[in-house]
């Protein structure tokens, strides 16, 4: 017989509007990776959050090592030694690393706050799994990388021995996710079991013992990885063949829309600019890839290009208009469209419904209102058709509370929200984290229609097969220069990876000041 | 549609069960007092007696508001509920001031300062510069206006906290106000004889809010009569405080205006990327609180029937922060407002009709405070109310709101 540690029998769980979870059962072997899979909205996170005890579900019974346990809350969750990492991480901003990790497990001594112990703990834990974190660190200055290993110590601090991992890639660079593999394997091997949650197919095959599919909140059937596919994988989670390249013509560069001269952004977080002197054209009908590893100036770029931030020196040309200092609602309205990086923080407002957020951009346009007053119907029909064009799925449609919706979904109605617009310019940044497979061919394909359709795509990814395979023309960015400037047909991944981490640069980037020369001679 | 009715009604089932608790508590309280005066006496007594005192000379009366004792035909008679009707528009305007401001992220605890500095712009304009009543009222709104957009500004611009601003603008508005009015006792608008400021009815009567006049045209047996009583310029205030509340309401759900507002209350960045000007929408939606909680006071004095006082009133108007817990319990809603602000003009009116020698009045204020403590937990109420109504209705249970 096998060795279950936990096993989830027949669990539905039902929102409004959906089921998310319909008669769907889990079973996990001790000292496995369980990778769980499935579309966006498929239940995946509904049912781990059931394990984890923040849902009741309808029916069905929690089994653990083989006695029925009810789980309540997260409390309850936590003495029988489950720990769960979200999708959406929740750590307190504003405190430190070390008083995250402690946070609701808290050693006291007469009442006090014993931290001594606590630190050393966790310095023991971060040493033995190699989960380096700065334990004084304030959690809004530490990367999303190290966040994620605060939320991992958080389970390794209470002892726990069945680790759930919602997404945990998602907002990784791919060496984090490297290392987060081994580090995995290592928990593995020691004896703890863990669900592991990703759209992934790769991270599967690599790290992963068995595989349970889920398809629109019903359970497809578990496998073992050794005897499957990633095709195979990805069939069972759509229910068709999914293709992993991405089919489009040669572009056929237009006008130039966006032109950046030396533009220059101070950092937050040390007194170097992390953007230095950058310069490039994007013209209309091609699709410019900004590659790097994170946190090399992208996302300081694309927020002062956005608006979000300001910029200490250069210039930005949009449509022929110099939008540099423009307010963000000028350079929207001048023709830019933007997929932020961070889709709770600026791409959506949470606790408006999905038609409230489908209009976010552009609420005040007279399609969307008469003297001041919003036309709801308008406002109605138009988020029908985005969310039906791009399968956004949610409970109750638009009318559900965005916060409600997996964050998949969340990542789809942005993207829609954001290409409809139909501007010249659109600036993507990870479009597709988040996204199931079917999905992400469904975002590339619309990208492409962008470009073929005279539009001009900035994007930026983290994602080298992503960048290969959208993108025209390809500018890697390292420490906040670009240093070079490739054609995807004529470079290889390797190629990209050196200039990424700093080891070449090409001759014409040498000069910092530079200044792309009129015309498009490097065809 | 069917659920959003069932989340309204969700809303005010869990505002209902906030006032009965706090009702409840309020009645044995009531209890505790009668029995130990009546065993101090050392009177035999049984607990239906203790039980009948409480009620018929504490808490019935509550209950029955400006309605007891109600004589229509004698003006006395019909003084209390008279009071009652009068308070509603204030206490609403503060709420809608407290609510408007809550929706959009702001906590205008300064709704106190606004409403003195608001009945300071209605007194300049009726007692110095002689203007007529809706002069008088226009600059109630802009005054209080003026004292909300300041903390406004200081948070747009210095990210200073709108509380700690607002607090402290209280305090300077009504000091400034005070020694502005009280002019060492020889004011313009200070009557040394009353010590009071003055009589609107004596310097400037045009001041004074006109009443319907409902008497003349309708042909009523009585001239103090029913009719009497809610036309008053006092119940007109209430009229133009119900016609602002659904006014803030329609601007909250119905505008591009509020939609922005809205959005900058709950995700500020999420604003700032949509490209809403969210430093424009603080100072305005706190200058709009402001000029509704001024428009309270403005309501309120401009139709004689209590004057301010410079001398006496050092404490902060308590209309400011019942100003909050009249939007609490209404969960900020501008409809809900309204009857929240009538329940709590109603048991506050209610509270000195009590027998004072057994009950102090305070026991109506310990009914709202529990009241608005009882509120507080209201989402608690309205989790478990939703799975409750949800199970009775519909199938399934309701979304938690932070659990993704
Ligand atoms: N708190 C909630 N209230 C209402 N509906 C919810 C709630 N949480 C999830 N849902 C709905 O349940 C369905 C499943 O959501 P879930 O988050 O489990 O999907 P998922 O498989 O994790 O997707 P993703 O890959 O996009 O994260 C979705 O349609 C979602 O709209
Ligand atoms: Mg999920």
């Amino acid at each position: 017989m096998d060795d279950y540690v936990i096993e989830m029998l027949h669990i539905t769980k039902t929102f409004p509007g959906i089921k998310a979870n319909d008669d769907i059962t889990l079973q996990l072997r001790r000292g496995e990776i369980h990778a769980l899979l499935g579309e966006n909205g498929a239940g995946k996170s509904t049912l781990m959050s059931v394990l984890f005890g923040l849902y009741q579900p309808d029916s069905g019974e929690i089994h653990k090592d083989g006695k029925l346990v009810k789980i309540n809350n997260p409390n309850d969750a936590n003495a029988l030694h489950i720990g769960m990492v979200h999708q959406h991480f929740k750590l307190v901003e504003v405190f430190s690393v070390l008083d995250n990790i402690i946070l609701g497990a808290e050693d006291t001594k007469f009442g006090l706050l014993h931290k001594e112990e606590a630190r050393k703990k966790v310095e023991m834990l971060s040493r033995r799994y190699n989960l380096m974190v700065d334990p004084d660190a304030l959690v809004e200055d530490i990367s999303v990388g190290m966040q994620q290993r605060v939320e991992i110590l958080k389970m390794l601090y209470r002892d726990n021995e069945i680790l759930i991992l919602d997404e945990p890639t998602a907002v990784l660079t791919p060496q984090e996710i490297e290392e987060l593999i081994q580090i995995m394997k290592g928990f593995a091997a020691e004896g703890k079991s863990i669900l592991f949650i990703t759209h992934k197919l790769n991270e599967i095959m690599a790290v992963a013992d068995r595989c349970t599919v889920l398809r629109k909140g019903k359970y497809m059937g578990t496998v073992d990885i050794k005897d499957t596919t990633k095709e195979e994988l990805s069939r069972m989670m759509v229910g068709r063949d999914v293709s992993f390249t991405v089919d489009k013509k040669a572009s056929e560069p237009g006008e130039t829309v966006l032109s950046v001269r030396n533009v220059t952004v101070p950092s937050k977080l040390h007194n170097n600019n992390a953007v230095k002197n950058v310069s490039f054209d994007v013209r209309a009908g091609e699709i410019v890839c900004l590659a790097g590893i994170e946190g090399n100036g992208q996302t300081e770029f694309v927020q002062a290009l956005t608006g979000l931030e300001k910029t200490s020196g250069g210039s930005i040309t949009l449509c022929g208009k110099d939008i540099t200092h423009a307010t963000i609602r000028k350079r929207a309205l001048t023709g830019m469209s933007h997929v932020p990086e961070d889709r709770h923080k600026h791409g959506l407002v949470l606790d408006y419904t999905l038609e409230e957020n489908m209009v976010l951009q552009r609420y005040f346009e007279p399609e969307f209102q008469k003297f001041g007053f919003i036309r709801k119907k308008k406002v109605r029909s138009y988020a029908q058709n985005l969310i039906e064009r791009f399968d956004v799925r949610s409970g109750q449609g638009p009318l559900t509370i965005v916060r409600a919706m997996s964050g998949g979904n969340q990542q789809k109605a942005i993207v829609g929200r954001e290409i409809d617009r139909g501007t010249s310019l659109l600036v993507a940044v990870q479009p597709t984290r988040g996204l199931d497979v079917g999905a992400i061919e469904y975002i590339h394909k619309q990208l492409v229609d962008v470009r073929d359709g005279g539009g001009a795509v900035l994007l930026v990814s983290l994602e080298l097969e992503e960048v290969m395979s959208v993108s025209d023309r390809i500018l890697v960015m390292y420490e906040g220069e670009i240093v070079g400037e490739f054609d995807p047909k004529q470079t290889t991944v390797q190629e990209l990876g050196l200039y990424m981490a700093g080891a070449r640069k090409q001759p014409q980037f040498a000069d910092a000041a530079y200044i792309k020369k009129e015309g498009g001679d490097r065809q | 549609m069917k659920r959003r009715i069932l989340s309204g009604l969700n809303t005010i089932l869990a505002a209902l069960i906030c006032v009965f608790i706090g009702l409840l508590l309020g009645f044995i309280i009531l209890v505790v007092f009668s029995w130990s005066s009546l065993a101090s006496k050392g009177d035999p007594y049984t607990f239906g007696k203790v039980i009948e005192q409480a009620w018929s000379l504490g808490f019935q009366r509550i209950l029955l508001g400006g309605f007891y004792q109600l004589n229509w035909k004698i003006p006395p008679g019909n003084q209390a509920l008279r009071s009652e009707i009068a308070k509603v528009a204030p206490l609403l305007l503060c709420g809608l001031s407290v609510g408007f401001a809550f929706k959009t992220g702001l906590f205008n605890i300064g709704a106190a300062g606004q409403y003195t500095i608001g009945a300071f712009g209605a007194y300049v304009f009726a007692l110095v510069l002689g203007m007529p009543w809706w002069v008088c009222l226009i600059a109630s709104m802009l005054f209080g206006a003026v004292w909300g957009a300041i903390p406004g500004f200081f948070k747009a611009y210095f990210n200073i906290n709108e509380v700690i601003t607002s607090i402290m603008f209280n305090w300077i508005g009504l000091y400034m106000a005070n020694t502005i009015m009280y002019g060492n006792g020889s004011g313009v608008m200070y009557n040394a004889l009353e010590s009071k400021n003055w009589k609107l009815s004596i310097k400037n009567p045009g001041a004074i809010i006109p009443d319907l006049d409902v008497d003349s045209s309708i042909k009523f047996a009585d001239k103090s009569t029913f009719v009497k009583a809610f036309t008053n310029p006092a119940t007109i205030g209430v009229f133009i405080a119900i016609a602002v509340a659904i006014v803030v309401f329609i601007i909250l759900n119905k505008t591009v205006f509020g939609y922005e507002l809205k959005a900058c209350g709950y995700s500020k960045t999420a604003a700032k990327y949509a490209g809403i000007n969210e430093k424009r929408n603080i100072i305005l939606s706190m200058a709009i609180a402001g000029a509704l909680a001024g428009l309270g006071a403005g309501l309120y004095y401009l139709t004689g029937t209590e004057q301010w006082n410079p001398q006496e009133n050092k404490a902060l108007p308590a209309m400011g922060f019942d100003g909050i817990s009249v939007a609490l319990l209404a969960s900020s809603n501008p409809i809900g407002t309204i009857f929240s602000a009538i329940f709590k003009s109603h048991i506050a009116t209610g509270g000195p009709k009590m027998e004072k020698t057994l009950f102090p009045s305070e026991i109506a204020d310990v009914i709202s405070g529990a009241i608005i403590y009882l509120c507080a937990f209201m989402l608690l109420f309205k989790n478990k109310l939703a799975k409750l109504l949800g199970r009775l209705f519909l199938s399934g249970d309701a979304p938690k709101g932070g659990v993704k």
